[in-house]
């Protein structure tokens, strides 16, 4: 059986969350050595964690010298998503996914990358899912390194531009599933709803974003699977 | 021991809970769920999570409400008529950057 899912389409939907990874890791670069991290060390954070939100974090409470267990606990409040994001890729992976592949691919499971790999209709394969996990990966440490290094050369209307990027592509990944299975049109109200509730309401300052994405997932996707419930043969299942 | 054994040991730790959380998942539920409820669950979750991600957050992050107005716009058309993500992503991207040259163009 001959999959489309090959590795070189994974390198290709792969560039544009590279491009978007690009600006945020710059970003990432910059805040770090602002903060007192080596250039080189703010790399070594980037390549073996690959994650923003956790990595901004985690730095923070690093650069003030906390203690291990705020740093760990840190990272399990931000990074709980991720647990959601492996189960449900966990259920779209071909069967030829040895132990050891799921071992490892599970290193580059981002917010991004995971989006894009369950946008596909077809099983992931294993040559996919690395074509698809190469470029951001490079494209995340290229960006905090450069950022690192040459800080503030790039202009600030080419960074604001490229910030964009990411979103864009949520976008183009959350406008057609909508289209093509309308019960995702209430799933997505409720989740924009509760996001901008907890974003503006000063009541829900103490929620950190990455707890603000977990609650926002779970009661969307919980009221959607209640009332909505998706039956063989609708949309990707 | 020294600042820079410090901050290398935290990252690797900050590492370690962060693969831990991914490879838990990925490793040990490869039985595919029957239940129409957790499929329906897992189904909308990356839809919820892309949504709770980008609003209100895409608004704030050009640093400039209307730019950021555009380029959702954009994205939104580019989305609508199935666009890939690579396009729909430069696109957003490019009416950001003229939206931030514009003034420019009236200077001269």
């Amino acid at each position: 059986m001959n999959s489309s899912m090959t590795f070189k389409k994974g390198l290709k939907d792969g560039i544009p969350i590279a491009l978007g990874y690009l600006s945020v890791s710059f970003a990432f670069g910059v805040t770090a050595v602002e903060m007192g991290i080596p250039a080189l060390i703010a790399l070594l954070t980037s390549m073996t964690n690959l994650t923003s939100a956790g990595q901004l974090a985690g730095i923070t409470v690093i650069a003030v010298f906390g203690t291990l267990l705020e740093v760990v606990l840190t990272q399990v409040v931000i990074n709980a998503r991720y647990f959601l994001m492996s189960l449900s890729l966990s259920q779209r992976l071909d069967g030829k996914f040895r132990f050891i592949d799921r071992v490892l691919c599970a290193f580059g499971v981002t917010d991004e990358i995971f989006a894009v790999a369950v946008n596909n209709k077809e099983p992931i394969t294993k040559r996919y899912i690395w074509g698809l996990i190469c470029l951001p990966y490079f494209g995340w440490a290229i960006g905090t390194i450069s950022g690192a290094l040459i800080g503030n050369v790039l202009p600030e209307i080419l960074v604001s531009a490229l910030s964009i990027a990411l979103f864009a592509m949520f976008i183009a990944i959350i406008v057609p599933g909508a289209m093509e299975n309308v019960k995702v049109l209430p799933v997505i109200i409720i989740s924009a709803t509760a996001s901008c509730i907890i974003y503006f309401v000063p009541f829900f300052d103490f929620v950190s974003q990455g707890i603000s994405y977990i609650i926002c997932a779970l009661v969307a996707s919980i009221i959607g699977a209640l009332l909505f419930p998706i039956k063989d043969g609708d949309g990707n299942e | 021991m020294s600042k820079e054994l410090y901050m290398v040991l935290m990252v690797l730790a900050m590492a370690l809970v962060t693969y831990f959380i991914r490879m838990i998942p990925l490793a040990f539920f490869h039985k595919k769920i029957k239940s129409t409820f957790i499929k329906s669950l897992l189904y909308y979750v990356p839809y919820a999570v892309l949504t709770a991600m980008t609003f209100p957050s895409v608004f704030f992050v050009t640093g400039n409400v209307y730019s950021a107005i555009i380029g959702v716009c954009v994205a939104f058309i580019g989305a609508v008529s199935k666009r890939s993500l690579v396009v729909v992503a430069i696109l957003s991207v490019v009416s950001i950057l003229l939206y931030n040259l514009l003034p420019y163009l009236f200077l001269i």
